[in-house]
């Protein structure tokens, strides 16, 4: 036993996050790790920040998206045929192509200048925020079960089940206003919870692999919905096509402008579920726990945590999340349940999740950006003739570019925040300098 | 080939990592930078090794001025680097390994023949044993270390850095590596050797420079006295022993009857474990790693419910409780592994400071959390506990490893306990807050509450325990007093009873042998 020779009381360095300490020496008042440059410039701070960040991804993915759109566009295409000629001739159509598409999305996603009146001219923002909607409850489900630490990859499924049971509420139970709706919204929400219960209750119990129960319990409620739509139960009656009845007015929620917009009390439903869901995850107990689960499970357990309570727990509540998207589609914007009525909402809440850093706001912001996508898009089609798969690659690429910052960084050559003093980091800071001089 | 670097600088805006250092590596030397945590003795060797820039200063190469704009390039100068933490593939064989960036190929197929052969020839020279074949991940780590040691000598090296190489070793493997770093050493190499274990330090350097909040405080010999050495790293006169008065026992007591626990791969990990602990006691366990006395830390603390036996604090049978009851009844908890078990690495340092704690009433009101009570909760034990740092908004991963470990101790001492279980309280921590712990844990013990100490370094054995267990493959060899002369207790951590050696011995133990002197 050789350390008993050992003259000091000097444990031996088992320094795992420690490796970034090593440069950070221990001044005593100004402890040096936090430093950073000592008074970062205007400048500096300007083009560091996030915001500044999303823009230029903005800017990234609209370029080359023009450019995509550019070069399917047949007008831009024939006049290349005499480039040589008159190259004017193909920037001009270029530029119109690009610059209609984009004004097209524009206009078809926050504002229509072109309508006769003041209804016409809003109304595609009001579709913006329609469609954000069930993307924003859902991206929230995503986001929460993120940050606990689960891929929770499940939303599509819990939004079916969701607008199962809102749905059936909803057009076969017939009672008083304001109970019906409740009772709607009660029921779509257990109805997603139990789906994402499930996948908790699942991976708590037996350890299986939530990517694997959330993938399969998709495709369980996908072909659910298909079937509870060909029995008698689900479908109008003399019919026998897969459509449910109407819901009844009692069940529905309340249009938010009146008629001429289809813009419901879900988008209200949805900022209040962020303001919940933030108020959760920062400052409660639940959301600690969830947390702490989230980025360091060994510890958590040692300090007492349950963890595969946990679980059950998030996926609960991202379950009840994703159920709120499937009552928003049922109650507010399509008052029937098809086979359709979850869309890929669930799918692209996992994107929303994601470009938001699962965080509430910034799943908010995913959500509308996404919804205004989805709305204008359509419009981009229409108004110039923009391949539909093009507008795809186009939304595509933005989400690429705001969800890459190492990428949109070095192509704007902006500073990175996080490798400023931080020597971990430092090393690939130090690399460009380093190209520079050889 | 001699090093020499002259006044390197590196600074991370506004911070000095490295102050105008000047160090000379002289050919068929090793030569020791013994620092704190947190001295900057990585940060410079990462500036050797081209992974930073210097801002200021120049590192020569035999009298040649080199600069390096990475890895690469010092490599193919002839400096290679062993980290703290191995680069190497798990899966991969010894010579893929070793292979690996410099792969010699025909055609488009991996020629790895030569590979294989450089590894025989080095590992017969310096008498490595490593088997080009044998895959990384079965190896044991000092094995894995001699492979990294290989990687740098296939490319050539004839510097040799090391950072803090003995950190994951055992201390049979500790040995060997020092032998090997004398073999290299006279084989011509110029070895640079990091480390805060004074003992090997002065075991094996023929120059010592210590290094403190990133400057050079001086260059001696390794005959120096561990003292001198230990204040000039800490920049104060280091108290090694920890003053404490004799126990003042309570009437509480922990006591531990026929614990029992087998693992879910069938192997017995702790076998009929009995053991008193009296209130205003520190009891340290003594043992090898890995020969039961984490599973017992965990399992008094709930983590493994499967086990058999008693437990009992102040007359409550804590086995079968959930770690949260058992937290909540007052047992503090400091894990062996803080970044594992200790902390939140993604939390800040305030959220951590209640990680066990957040739901009492204290700090939460119904379901919310209140956090100007967290808050302040963690300014106070920041201060109280020395938590050098910028804010405690910031997450614990940004501190060094002696304050992370400052976070763990201030959470499980700061609040009233029945029974403490600290287990290598302080590995990975540097001398000053070594001192600054055991004292806490002293304070904790004349405050009249049980202490169990787990640790495996002797001198914190000795420092600490008023009674000392010594575990071997899971059993209690026994339990003696503090002044257990080194040889006995080596001997049953090796596997003999207290009974046995006593036997043995016909005259009893009464030479004080290593308490008085600066243990």
């Amino acid at each position: 036993m050789s350390s008993s020779e050992s003259q000091q009381p000097v444990a031996p360095p088992v320094d795992g996050a420690g490796a970034a300490s090593e440069g950070a020496a221990a001044a005593p008042v100004t402890p040096p790790w936090a430093s950073g440059p000592e008074k970062p410039s205007l400048a500096y701070r300007f083009t560091s920040s996030p915001l500044v960040l999303s823009v230029a991804a903005l800017i990234a993915a609209l370029v080359v998206g023009g450019l995509l759109i550019v070069f399917t566009d047949q007008r831009v295409l024939t006049r290349m045929n005499y480039f040589f000629n008159r190259p004017s001739d193909t920037f001009e159509a270029a530029w119109k192509a690009a610059s209609s598409a984009y004004v097209a999305l524009f206009e078809g996603a926050i504002f229509d200048p072109h309508g006769e009146d003041w209804t016409q001219r809003i109304y595609p923002l009001t579709e913006t925020l329609t469609i954000a909607t069930p993307l924003i409850f859902a991206g929230l489900g995503v986001a929460i079960s993120f940050r606990s630490g689960l891929f929770n990859i499940g939303a599509q499924g819990q939004i079916i089940l969701g607008a199962i049971v809102a749905g059936y509420i909803g057009f076969s139970w017939h009672l008083p206003v304001a109970i019906h709706l409740i009772l709607v919204i009660v029921g779509g929400m257990l109805g997603g919870a139990v789906w994402g219960g499930l996948v908790g209750l699942l991976k708590a119990k037996t350890g299986a692999h939530e990517v694997i129960l959330c993938i399969m319990l998709n495709y369980v409620a996908l072909n659910l919905v298909l079937y509870v739509l060909t029995t008698p139960g689900f479908q109008r009656e003399g019919s026998t096509n897969p459509i449910s009845p109407q819901i009844d007015r009692s069940a529905q929620l309340p249009r938010l402008f009146g008629d001429s917009f289809r813009l419901h009390w879900g988008f209200v439903l949805a900022i209040l579920a962020v303001l919940l869901v933030s108020w959760m995850i920062n400052r409660s107990t639940v959301g600690f726990r969830l947390r702490a689960v989230g980025s360091n499970p060994e510890a958590s357990k040692t300090a007492g945590i349950n963890v595969t309570a946990g679980y059950i727990v998030v996926m609960v509540m991202a379950g009840g999340l994703s159920g709120m998207a499937g009552v928003s589609q049922i109650s507010g914007t399509e008052k029937v349940l098809t086979g359709d009525v979850a869309a890929s909402f669930g799918f692209d809440a996992i994107t929303v999740a994601l470009l938001g850093r699962s965080k509430p706001w910034g799943t908010f912001w995913a959500g509308l950006l996404y919804g205004a996508f989805r709305a204008g898009g359509v419009a981009m089609q229409t108004n110039t003739g923009t391949n539909i798969n093009i507008v795809l690659v186009v939304q595509s690429l933005i989400v690429l570019f705001i969800a890459a910052p190492p990428l949109v960084r070095a192509i704007f050559r902006l500073p990175d925040p996080s490798k400023t003093g931080r020597d971990k980091k430092a090393r690939k800071a130090s690399a460009p300098k380093a190209g520079a001089a050889q | 080939m001699k090093l020499e670097l002259r006044s390197v600088t590196k600074r991370f805006g506004a911070f000095t990592a490295n102050d105008s250092v000047d160090l000379v590596v002289e050919p068929g030397t090793v030569h020791c930078l013994l620092g704190e945590n947190g001295a900057g003795k990585s940060t410079l060797m990462n500036v050797i090794y081209g992974l930073y820039e210097p801002t200021e200063g120049h590192i020569l190469l035999d009298g040649q001025e080199k600069r390096f704009a990475g890895p690469g390039e010092a490599m193919r100068a002839g400096i290679g680097m062993v980290h703290q933490h191995f680069m190497l593939v798990p899966v991969f064989t010894v010579a893929e390994n070793v292979a690996l960036g410099a792969e010699s190929t025909r055609g488009t197929s991996l020629d790895l023949e030569q590979t294989r052969r450089r590894i025989r020839e080095i590992s017969d020279r310096y008498g490595f044993r490593v088997d080009p074949d044998a895959v990384v991940e079965d190896l044991p780590v000092g094995v894995q270390q001699r492979v990294e040691i290989i990687k740098a000598l296939v490319r050539d090296a004839e510097i040799l850095i090391l950072d803090e190489p003995t950190a994951v070793l055992t201390p049979g493997e500790t040995d060997e590596l020092l032998a090997i770093m004398a073999q290299l050493r006279d084989d011509g190499k110029s070895l640079l050797f990091i480390s805060h274990k004074l003992r090997e330090v002065c075991a094996v350097s023929d120059e010592i420079t210590v290094i403190r909040r990133g400057k050079v405080v001086g260059t001696v010999a390794p005959t120096a006295a561990t003292t001198e050495l230990a204040s000039m790293m800490v920049g104060h006169d280091v108290n090694l022993t920890v003053d404490k008065e004799a126990p003042q026992y309570g009437d509480n007591t922990f006591s531990v009857r026929d614990l029992s626990l087998v693992s879910d791969t069938g192997v017995t990990v702790l076998d009929g474990i009995d053991l008193d602990v009296r209130g205003g006691e520190i009891v340290a366990i003594a043992g090898v790693q890995g020969n039961g006395q984490t599973e017992f830390t965990e399992t008094v603390m709930g983590l493994h419910p499967k086990a058999t036996g008693r437990i009992v604090l102040d007359g409550e049978d804590l086995l079968g409780m959930t770690t949260k009851k058992i937290i909540d009844s007052g047992v503090g908890f400091v894990p062996e592994d803080r970044t594992v078990d200790g902390l939140v690495g993604a939390f800040s340092i305030e959220e951590n400071l209640v990680l066990n704690q957040f739901d009492t009433k204290q700090f939460s009101a119904g379901p919310s959390l209140r956090r100007g009570a967290i808050r302040s909760n963690a300014r106070k034990k920041a201060a109280a506990f020395d938590i050098r740092m910028n804010s405690v908004s910031d997450h614990v991963a940004t501190l060094s490893g002696g304050n992370q470990q400052k976070v763990v101790v201030a959470r499980e001492l700061s609040r009233p306990l029945k029974l403490l279980v600290a287990s290598q309280p302080t590995r990975g921590v540097d001398v000053g807050s070594i001192e600054f712990i055991h004292e806490r844990i002293v304070a904790e013990r004349d405050a009249g509450t049980p202490v169990v100490i787990v640790s495996t370094e002797l001198d914190e054995v000795y420092a600490l325990a008023d009674r000392i267990a010594v575990f071997h493959h899971g059993r209690l060899m026994g339990i003696v007093g503090p002044d257990v002369p080194r040889e006995m207790l080596g001997q049953m951590m090796a596997g003999a009873t207290a009974e046995e050696l006593q036997a043995n011995a016909p005259q009893p133990a009464v030479q004080n042998t290593t308490e008085g002197e600066p243990a």
